[in-house]
């Protein structure tokens, strides 16, 4: 009965959530009907022109295919990042010789900026998704990096010690005390970069001419079609949030509800 | 037969500082020894040593036990976890089977005083007082013949104190496990202890051996009294509290 109605209290709170970022979208929306309005459909094409745009490519034959190609750069790309920055950042924040040899890399994969990469992944592997998936893996990784790393040093090493006064092993310890503790660093690093991975995507795949959504928006602009390119940026977006709200936001909710568990009702949220 | 616990000429020093220097001391099977002294005298860096979760600078420490468990001044309950993972932890830790180790920190947790109805909330759902009871739990869960206390009721109320000190007594006394208690509360050592020793803060070194008459659990309330204010009044406890007042 009780992890009944927590559930329903739950799932409320999540609508809840949802409800209040709609009419925050419902705002966006208002801002960007008056900029039409302002400065016309050439310049900026309105929500519902857009709409009716997104319809037609929805249409398509090849609709379902490009949103694939495109999200399976940009899933893949932001798994290998999360995978290989958490595992890097978990080894430089036990070891100090790591990080004093890693922290360097981090900075010059952050300084040079995405489309430098993009040019280098370009003479490396050509037209194709590698392009995408490898300046992704690039400008996301250092973010789970730094998250990985500032969890562990900031880990509660009283727990610690008493695990190991209870002769858990290492494993056991990283598993049980650590890993929870690291994950509330990681979620906000893995919610940027998800968001990142997208964008950065979807430029790789512009310049590289490789397909996918950034292939179809450099279609649309040289044929000067403006609601396909707002089209295609809203799809985008809307992917984008599907990936935070529909997978991360999930994951976090279900992984950390202990922290909720303590406070009382009203500051719930 | 060696005492399971026994300190040869053991030595800390920390940042440069030396804690203590030729500390020698021996925990008889079935015996709990309590350590006493002023904050600064090195007494938990002693139980950490012991415990296995300190390596000492100097000296040789042997420890002869299958399983050790401490309580802690503060809970130290893992937040993620519920109330019986938290309570089951050290058997988990140790490799038991999930059912059984459930079974083992129910009836832990139900003998410590905790309800049921709470075995599945997190610890930021539970009373400070909840959280200690757990903390007792999850260190007789594994069974010890060892175990380590250290200041382990300093944070609870009265009424809450005795009574972890009298399940512990029991504990102790059922189970015969050999037991250190780190403690600066007088009335808590000649509970709960066997043997009393005083450290000095000066040097680290033990200032008073005592060996309290009876059994932990036999003592009366009366007894307990008379005998704490009886060293109240004694030299070396004089020395203790102006030593202290002395190194502010």
């Amino acid at each position: 009965m009780g992890a009944v109605l927590a559930g329903l209290g739950w799932t409320g709170r999540y609508l809840w959530a949802g409800w209040a970022g709609l009419a925050g979208i419902f705002c966006l929306l208002a801002a960007w009907q008056a900029g039409h309005e302002i400065y016309g459909s050439f310049i900026l094409p309105s929500p519902a022109e857009t709409a009716a745009s997104i319809a037609d490519l929805a249409r398509r034959p090849d609709f379902g295919r490009i949103l694939r190609e495109s999200a399976g750069r940009a899933l893949s790309g932001f798994a290998i990042a999360a995978a290989l920055g958490t595992a890097t950042g978990l080894v430089a924040g036990y070891s100090f010789a790591a990080m004093r040899l890693m922290k360097p890399v981090v900075t010059v994969m952050l300084g040079v900026p995405p489309i430098g990469w993009i040019v280098l992944a370009l003479i490396w592997f050509g037209s194709t998704g590698g392009t995408a998936v490898m300046t992704v893996v690039i400008a996301s990784a250092p973010l789970s990096f730094a998250g990985a790393l500032e969890g562990v040093a900031k880990r509660d090493r009283q727990l610690d010690v008493m695990a190991q006064s209870f002769g858990a092993s290492r494993a056991y310890r990283l598993r049980t005390v650590t890993l929870p503790h690291v994950l509330s660093y990681l979620f906000p690093a893995w919610t940027t970069t998800a968001g990142s991975a997208w964008k950065v995507t979807v430029m790789a795949e512009l310049l590289s001419n490789s397909g996918g959504i950034g292939g179809e928006l450099a279609t649309a602009r040289a044929l000067f079609d403006i609601p396909q390119v707002t089209a295609w940026l809203a799809i985008t977006v809307v992917l984008a949030l599907a990936t935070d709200y529909g997978l991360l936001h999930l994951l976090r909710e279900s992984m950390e509800r202990w922290r909720s568990a303590g406070l009382p009702w009203g500051v719930k949220r | 037969m060696t005492a399971p616990l026994v300190f040869s000429r053991v030595g800390h020093a920390f940042l440069g500082r030396t804690l203590f220097e030729d500390f020698d001391l021996a925990v008889e099977a079935g015996e709990t020894v309590a350590l006493i002294g002023p904050s600064g005298s090195g007494k938990t860096t002693i139980l950490q040593i012991a415990a296995g979760i300190l390596e000492p600078s100097k000296g040789r420490v042997h420890r002869a036990w299958r399983r050790q468990a401490v309580v802690f001044q503060e809970p130290r309950l893992i937040p993620w976890m519920t109330l019986l993972d938290n309570v089951a932890y050290g058997l988990a830790a140790r490799g038991e089977p999930k059912a059984e180790r459930r079974d083992t920190a129910a009836r832990l947790a139900l003998e410590v005083g905790l309800e049921e109805a709470d075995f599945q909330k997190y610890p930021a759902e539970l009373s400070g007082g909840m959280r200690q009871r757990a903390g007792v739990a999850r260190a007789l869960a594994v069974d010890p013949d060892m175990l380590f206390l250290d200041e382990p009721f300093s944070a609870t109320d009265v009424g809450l104190r005795r009574h972890l000190q009298d399940l512990l007594i029991a504990a102790a006394r059922a189970r015969g496990f050999s037991g250190l208690l780190v403690t600066h509360d007088l009335t808590e050592a000649v509970r709960i202890a066997d043997r009393l020793l005083v450290l000095s803060a000066l040097d680290g070194r033990i200032a008073a051996c005592h060996r309290l008459p009876g059994r932990p659990g036999e003592r009366s309330e009366r007894m307990v009294f008379e005998q704490v204010e009886a060293w109240s009044r004694d030299p070396v406890f004089a020395e203790l509290f102006s030593a202290r007042e002395r190194r502010r």
